[in-house]
């Protein structure tokens, strides 16, 4: 299966300052790609961009060498993103949290990947309480548990790290790494340091200073 | 064609054509105000029923509409903006949506000052009245969103999305007015509403809503073109037309 | 697991997925779903004690109360429509998502009218008796505020939409919806004043449904429209 997106020329501009210009990036299945740069240099703006959020940018982006405009939908169904935040309702049990999750990417409806999903992020045993009940490293993994839930070669994942503990961010660690070996495609922000890997790739973003000129 | 309107769309080619347009239009806007309100002030005849009241439609009603034409001008802009992203659109929706309050409310305005002789208050809930005045607040409610956001690109999406749903609005919006006024009022006069005028008052009213238009195009290509330096202040033609770059 | 699976539940399950979370949602935090019909009731108990208890001069002016009132009690709890979804992050989850947003949107709209707009319009009649609201209107009030309520939340919805990424958007929501709310808000008012009169109420409700149509049919899109640009910031 083909998995390739590309940019082109890609610049941001933000209060008439450039996050970033220029920039052009390929990235292919089997890939971790990290993007660094320190804050505000527009990690997550890029992430959103790539994720096909934001529309306010110059440049073009590919999906599979096509423009991204027309194929829009096809690259949803092959994305995963997990932003900032995590998207876990405090009301919602991990459970409910997840069975929603499965319904919107078209997934059927079953309970028992439910379980193991969450029980491969460590949360066994927290299936029935409400989120807002679990502390921010629980309800991240809850949000991690939709890598295990979901199955998209490409993901999209900015700071997956934050709160989680030391076992869970090499498990985590592993689990990016597994997912490029089976020729998935990451692309990841965090400030935890990945291990060096033939898979993985650093983007680095400037500081972005330069008065936006054209 | 395409080439044309995607080179209208470059604020350099815009700014250098409106440089040759704008004084025409001020100009003409000029001579057909004063002409249409000297006949319309002084010469055209007094109304058989309202004396000189009436003559206030002079102002009124090329007022009235323009704020409509305003609003349906933003949404057209916004339509132009979504569709084929050109920014010039966009910068002319905002710079026309203060005028269009202004013009909704001098015809707000003008309206109660003739209600004074006509009605002997300075506010009934006449139907045009009304519209107008929820007009009003619908250019009130694009101005803010605009001004609300922090980031310039969602603005403008913001605005011209409520200016289309706003333009949609207008007529729902007035013909349920017209329903309601006529369910709640006996027929009393309104404004406008008169049987066929003369010549002699018509003309001069046509004279004055050209000239009125012609000042909001005006306006509005003054307006775009010093938002167009103020947005690409750091763009190379600017700077060389303020002579930094040689 | 494997890599990829080709999305095979249609816009459908979600669509259901959807109603059933927010549903669930709503009737966990279940003061929300009261707050709005305390409010409307005691904006209602005003209106005697601000104006007199002359029981003939609440008749006459009832229907204009009882419609303003639900229409502003709807309006208070627009603003949390999309707001704890943007907040938590599952907002950007379902403008990703490969189904439908207008759908989805409309399964969330579909939602707030549910437990708003419809327990306001069953418990108008209600207010109606402290109001001394002739007898005969009672049904058509309840009726046309199912109707109009169906509206108001639909372009409500673009409101919230619109602001959802504002930190202060609750006053300049109402900024935004009140005049577009002015159509629904005279024929529903008319429809109980007509019953009131004896006329025939079927050309009010007629247009009620009119309005609910074109608000159905274009409001989606919207709100669609709004959210995507929300997002961006």
């Amino acid at each position: 299966m083909s998995l390739r997106l590309q940019a082109r020329k890609l610049a941001c501009e933000r209060d008439d300052r450039w996050l970033f210009r220029d920039l052009d990036l390929d990235i292919h299945a089997g890939e971790i790609v990290r993007v660094e740069g320190p804050n505000g240099s527009g990690k997550t703006t890029l992430l959103k961009i790539l994720s096909g959020q934001l529309a306010d940018f110059q440049g073009e982006l590919y999906w599979n060498d096509h423009p991204m405009r027309r194929t829009r939908q096809d690259f949803l169904a092959n994305l995963l993103y997990l932003g900032h935040a995590p998207g876990v309702k405090a009301a919602l049990t991990p459970l409910e949290n997840l069975a929603w999750y499965q319904a919107l990417a078209g997934e059927p409806d079953d309970e028992a990947a439910r379980f193991s999903a969450l029980s491969a992020v460590g949360l066994a045993g927290f299936e029935d309480l409400p989120a807002g009940q679990l502390s921010a490293g629980q309800q991240r993994r809850v949000a991690l548990a939709r890598l295990e839930l979901i199955p998209r070669p490409l993901w999209v994942l900015d700071e997956p790290f934050t709160a989680i503990d030391r076992d869970g961010v090499a498990a985590l660690e592993g689990r990016l790494a597994a997912h490029a070996r089976r020729g998935g495609c990451v692309l990841v922000t965090t400030h935890h340091e990945l291990a060096d890997s033939p898979a993985l790739r650093r983007i680095r973003l400037g500081q972005g200073g330069d008065d936006a000129t054209l | 064609m395409w080439a044309f309107i995607h080179k209208l769309g470059s604020p350099k080619w815009f700014y250098a054509i409106s440089t040759r347009l704008q004084p025409w239009f001020w100009g003409a806007a000029a001579v057909l105000i004063l002409v249409g309100s000297a006949w319309g002030l002084a010469f055209a005849p007094a109304d058989y029923q309202q004396g000189n009241s009436f003559r206030i439609i002079y102002v009124h009603v090329p007022a009235a509409f323009l704020a409509q034409s305003i609003f349906v001008s933003m949404a057209v802009a916004g339509v132009i903006f979504m569709v084929w992203k050109i920014k010039i659109a966009d910068m002319a929706a905002a710079m026309m949506a203060p005028l269009g309050a202004a013009m909704t409310f001098v015809a707000l305005f003008s309206g109660a000052v003739w209600g004074v002789p006509t009605w002997g208050t300075w506010w009934m809930w006449d139907a045009r009245l009304t519209s107008m005045l929820i007009l009003l607040f619908l250019y009130f409610g694009v101005i803010a969103l605009r001004g609300a956001f922090s980031s310039r690109d969602s603005a403008s999406r913001a605005a011209s999305v409520l200016a289309m749903v706003g333009v949609i609005n207008i007529p729902i919006i007035k013909y349920s007015v017209d329903w309601w006024y006529t369910l709640h009022q006996p027929a009393t006069f309104s404004v406008t509403s008169r049987p066929a005028m003369p010549v002699e008052m018509w003309a001069p009213l046509l004279i004055m809503v050209l000239g009125f238009y012609s000042f909001f195009i005006a306006v509005t290509l003054m307006r775009t073109r010093s938002e167009i330096l103020r947005r690409e202040a750091s763009k190379r033609w600017v700077r060389e037309l303020a002579g930094e770059v040689s | 697991m494997p890599l990829f699976r080709e999305p095979e539940g249609g816009a459908g399950v979600a669509i259901r997925a959807t109603l059933k979370r927010d549903l669930v949602l709503m009737m966990r935090r279940r003061s929300e779903v009261l707050n709005p019909l305390v409010f409307f009731a005691l904006v209602i108990t005003l209106f005697p004690i601000g104006i007199s208890p002359d029981p003939e001069l609440l008749a006459t002016i009832a229907p204009g109360l009882l419609w303003v009132a639900a229409l502003l009690a709807a309006l208070l709890s627009l603003d949390s429509l999309f707001r704890s979804d943007y907040d938590d992050g599952s907002l950007e989850q379902l403008l990703l998502s490969p189904q439908p947003l207008p759908a989805l949107a409309l399964a969330k709209v579909a939602v707030h009218w549910l437990l708003t707009g419809l327990p306001l319009a069953l418990m108008a009649p209600l207010l109606g008796i402290l109001l001394s609201l002739p007898a005969g209107s009672y049904a058509v009030l309840a009726l046309s505020l199912a109707l109009g309520s169906a509206s108001l939340s639909l372009i409500g919805a673009i409101g919230a939409a619109l602001t959802v990424g504002l930190s202060r958007g609750g006053v300049l929501l109402s900024l935004l919806v009140l005049p577009l709310y002015i159509p629904v808000l005279i024929f529903g008012a008319g429809a109980v004043q007509a019953a009131i009169l004896g006329d025939g109420v079927s050309a009010h409700l007629a247009i009620l449904g009119a309005l609910l149509a074109v608000a159905l049919s274009l409001a989606p899109w919207a709100i669609a429209a709004s959210l995507r640009i929300s997002i961006n910031g």
